[in-house]
């Protein structure tokens, strides 16, 4: 099948207002026939979910989690971008734009990022008219912070819990729907598969976590908003349950897979401690604002602080190595995330390394804080402050902005990072990879949709922070209740989907026999030995720096240790109630699957843009010397990956991507 | 450090619960609590038995779904934190520690440590809202300035993660401090005036429906809670409920 991604004609700045102005509506009272299922309920699922459900469609909403609000947007903390210009420091719907673009190494799709910075501003609107709790500055208006990749101030929020005040806002918007009896909340269930009748998306099979019950549910459309995919590296900042069941299930059912090796590595996140460790612990771009990136510049010193002989507060300004402002003058500590996290790897595989893996750079707040101390000393009228007041009265500036980073920061570490720099380093934090949808957020399974991070569309092979609360929240609430209008259209004479018919039931038996696979088993070793088996291999060979050979053994290591999990995994108790174990193994297989596609598309893809970096292709010489190299004549395309069984063996289609408004140009952040 | 563990284990809802002891061993004090209880879980597993159900998903305290009772505090002996964010360095070598669901009659038992906590969703389905429809064509987002410190106060109030811990730790059973949270936030802004009347009548008797117990000023839940909610929310309450029914 030819990717068709319906883009609609015109200069970018009409597209999507004149598509709105010709796409075909329903009218309320038929809304009311129509049903649309909702996986997940994070920003875009929960936003999705309460505007079609105001618009009058019966929404039925499925969360694996006790309840909406524990969706893992929760955990976003910096803040959302929008292009608003409050600042008036030359922000524009077109920035954001080229930002974005430019930002993803030029592979995203124009017009569906430029939809996006067009609707940006909506969602502040509506989330300061939902009562979400923005930062004010003294006169009662909204504030702004910078984040990476970027050289204005667009970025709202709230704390360092922007995620959580937003995905609030729309858990909120939820509730008023579930009071009106319009959205049925199916709290506690996993979707275990789609059900595809007559060549579309007619419904759902899902597990009842709490009695293990297998369900049948029917609609006339359904919406995947179910997340990323990072947990296939078993640590990541993703939440434990966090998995791509649902955008993998679909994808074995005719949903293309795309760009699944566009992974972030996230540069500041808590560094790892020992073996037993769950999951990583991410500390805010936002905290790039006011923090200075750095190693000790001399050997000596490295190995005196690892010894403890030394502190890093003992190292003067000139022993010190702010690598970050060294090599990216123009951008300094807010290059992106990926230009950020090689940078880091390069100054520790050399092993300037600060903590004892000799994985860890400093995040140092020394210099926000004395900035801040002198400023407030002025302003309070404070003359020859001592340098202890100016230290108290700017630290009392950084415990305001990121007061809970620092908390968090200090309970998991049990250090205080008001008195000696956070140590940080790379951790995997989101994917921009995902299932192929078109301009419409459809995949090529008709009916069946894909919002938020479960998609690829709108990050290319790196996304700028603050802008995946961005793309969730207008995917579903502006894009996709147009969009899927236009759909269902056709649907108001369809009349109620019965569950009933063969394809539910097959759907169904294949489910429950996958289940009875794995509670008979009987093997030898744990589902979360595979998974850090698998983890394992991910971090090392497709993680931050990746090549030929090294992918193609990761290829072979993942079959491996697929086969191996299959004969000999082991999940104990029964089927019939809950039972954690297995709603892991269930994930894990899945994980099993979408990692040697991951690896296969990352070996394919024999350039550097974004977050994946190719060792074979780099700049040689010159300034850029060292930096990532694209190559747009060959790979100026999404890869998008049909399934044909083994992971092996799925079938390329490439969607080219045209550049008509903005010149593709080498990235520098120099 | 070594450990012994006396944890609830319940099959389901209906089932009678009982303690049972387990051991660990070699806990390194920089894991978190829940990296503890995988272990244990690791070692049930290998050893045939069936591991001890608990919440937990984003591990970083901000997702409200860890839950536990320990040593009769809930989310453990440190202040501030959910269970998750609890590191083993709070314990020593050797010590006993005692594991329990949060209890309240409105979080019945699903399984061990799992509770069911989705009454504080029908208090949010009564209330918890303003009613905005999603449309984006609202008034511009600084039409309305809201000072500093209203909006701060109201993020204060925000900030609740919905985890439960007031409600466990209360001798009441009380949820005063999360509805009295949810309550404050939309107080405090101008977008929530219009229907504030109305709101916190509908979501205090839905409080009460559910079965939670009142509030007899002790103060155990600001002292527990994960987020530092103030008492004074449950305080403001009381007046808008006060002033509603004038």
């Amino acid at each position: 099948m030819a990717l068709d991604s319906k883009v609609p004609q015109g200069p970018i700045k009409d597209k999507w207002t004149d598509y709105k102005n010709h796409i075909d509506l329903v009218n309320p009272a038929n809304k009311r026939n129509i049903d649309v299922i909702v996986v997940g309920t994070g920003l875009a699922g929960g936003s999705a979910c309460a505007t079609l459900a105001e618009l009058g469609y019966n929404v039925k909403a499925f969360a694996y989690q006790d309840s909406p609000r524990r969706a893992h947007s929760i955990a976003a903390q910096g803040g959302i971008n929008a292009a608003k210009n409050y600042q008036g420091d030359g922000d524009s719907t077109y920035r954001l734009f080229y930002d974005t673009v430019k930002g993803g190494d030029y592979r995203s799709r124009e017009a569906n990022v430029y939809r996006l910075a067009e609707v940006s501003a909506n969602i502040i609107d509506q989330c300061v008219a939902q009562g979400v709790p923005f930062a004010r500055d003294y006169g009662g208006l909204l504030d702004n912070r910078s984040f990476g990749g970027v050289l204005v101030s667009r970025t709202f929020y709230a704390k360092g819990q922007t995620g959580q005040q937003l995905l609030l806002g729309a858990y909120s918007a939820m509730n008023r729907q579930i009071a009106r009896g319009k959205i049925e909340m199916f709290n506690r269930h996993e979707m275990l598969d789609v059900v595809i009748v007559d060549g579309k998306a007619r419904g759902i099979i899902a597990r009842n976590l709490i009695t293990g019950e297998i369900e049948r549910h029917s609609a006339h459309a359904v919406v995947i908003g179910s997340g990323g995919y990072g947990n296939v590296y078993f640590l990541s900042t993703n939440a434990m349950g966090s998995n791509a069941t649902a955008a993998w299930k679909i994808h074995k059912k005719g949903a293309y897979f795309a760009n699944p090796c566009y992974t972030q590595i996230h540069p500041t996140c808590i560094p790892r401690s020992g073996d037993y460790q769950s999951k990583l612990t991410l500390m805010s771009e936002s905290l790039r604002n006011d923090g200075r990136i750095w190693v000790p510049k001399n050997m000596e010193d490295v190995l005196a602080i690892r010894e403890g002989k030394k502190k890093p507060t003992d190292l003067s300004e000139d022993e010190r190595d702010y690598y970050l402002e060294r090599r990216y003058p123009a951008f300094g500590n807010l290059v992106p995330r990926d230009v950020a996290s090689r940078a880091a790897k390069e100054r520790c595989d050399a092993g300037y390394g600060v903590n004892a893996t000799g994985e860890a750079v400093y995040l140092d707040f020394a210099s926000a804080i004395t900035r801040y101390g002198t400023e407030q000393a002025k302003i309070q009228n404070i003359t020859n402050p001592s340098d202890a007041k100016i230290y108290e009265l700017g630290q009392k500036i950084v415990e305001a902005k990121y007061g809970n980073l620092f908390q968090m920061y200090e309970k998991i570490v049990d250090q205080n990072p008001y008195e000696t720099p956070m140590m940080i380093y790379p951790a995997v934090h989101y994917t921009m990879g995902g299932v192929w949808v078109d301009y419409n957020l459809m995949t090529t399974i008709p009916g069946c949709y894909c919002i938020g991070e479960a998609n690829f569309s709108d990050h290319g092979a790196n996304r700028l922070g603050a802008s995946a609360l961005m793309q969730g929240l207008a995917d579903g609430y502006f894009v996709l209740p147009y969009t899927i209008g236009d759909y269902l259209a056709d649907d108001i004479r369809t009349g109620k989907i019965s569950t009933d018919l063969p394809e539910f039931e097959a759907a169904e038996k294949e489910v429950t026999d996958r289940i009875d696979f794995f509670i008979n088993n009987n093997g030898t070793k744990s589902v979360d030995y595979f998974h850090k088996k698998l983890g394992k291999v991910m971090w090392d060979k497709v993680g931050m720096s990746r090549n030929e050979t090294g992918l193609k053994e990761a290829m072979a290591e993942i079959k491996a240790i697929r086969e191996e999990f299959w004969k000999d995994v082991k999940v104990p108790g029964s089927k019939d109630e809950m039972n954690p174990e297995l709603e892991k193994a269930g994930r894990v297989a899945d994980f099993l699957e979408l990692g040697e596609l991951f690896a296969k598309d990352a070996l394919m893809r024999a350039e550097s843009c974004g977050g994946h970096f190719r060792e074979e292709s780099a700049e040689e010489d010159g300034p850029q010397k060292g930096e990532a190299k694209r190559d747009d004549e060959n790979f100026a395309y999404v890869a998008a990956w049909e399934y044909k069984g083994e992971p092996a063996d799925a079938v390329l289609h490439k969607e080219e991507l045209e550049f008509n408004d903005i010149e593709l140009k080498q990235r520098s952040y120099k | 450090m070594n450990l012994t563990l006396k944890i609830w284990r319940q099959k389901d809802t209906s089932s009678k619960g009982q303690m049972v002891d387990y051991k660990v061993t070699e806990i390194s004090e920089h894991m978190s609590f829940l990296e503890m209880m995988d272990v244990l879980n690791e070692q049930l597993v290998n050893s045939g038995e069936e591991p001890v159900a608990f919440d937990h998903d984003c591990r970083e305290g901000i997702c409200g779904m860890c839950s536990m009772y320990i040593n009769g505090e809930a989310h453990g002996p440190d202040r501030g934190i959910t269970t998750c964010q609890l590191h083993m360095r709070m314990f020593n070598d050797g010590d006993t520690i005692t594991i329990e669901p949060f209890r309240a009659a409105a979080f019945p038992v699903i399984k061990d440590l799992v509770v069911d906590r989705t009454s504080f969703d029908r208090i949010q389905h009564a209330g918890g809202y303003i009613s905005v429809n999603t449309s984006g064509n609202t008034q511009d987002a600084n039409a309305i300035p809201i000072s500093k410190h209203a909006a701060d106060e109201a993020m204060d109030a925000a900030t609740c993660i919905g985890c439960g811990a007031c409600v466990a730790t209360c001798k009441n059973s009380s949820a005063m401090l999360f509805v009295g949270a949810k309550v404050s936030q939309y107080a405090l802004l101008p977008q929530g005036q219009v229907e504030a009347a109305d709101r916190v009548q509908n979501m205090v008797a839905q409080m009460d429906l559910e079965g939670f117990g009142n509030c007899t000023n002790t103060g155990a839940c600001e002292v527990e809670c994960p987020k530092g909610i103030s008492l004074d929310n449950i305080a403001r309450m009381n007046r808008e409920l006060m002033k509603a029914s004038i």
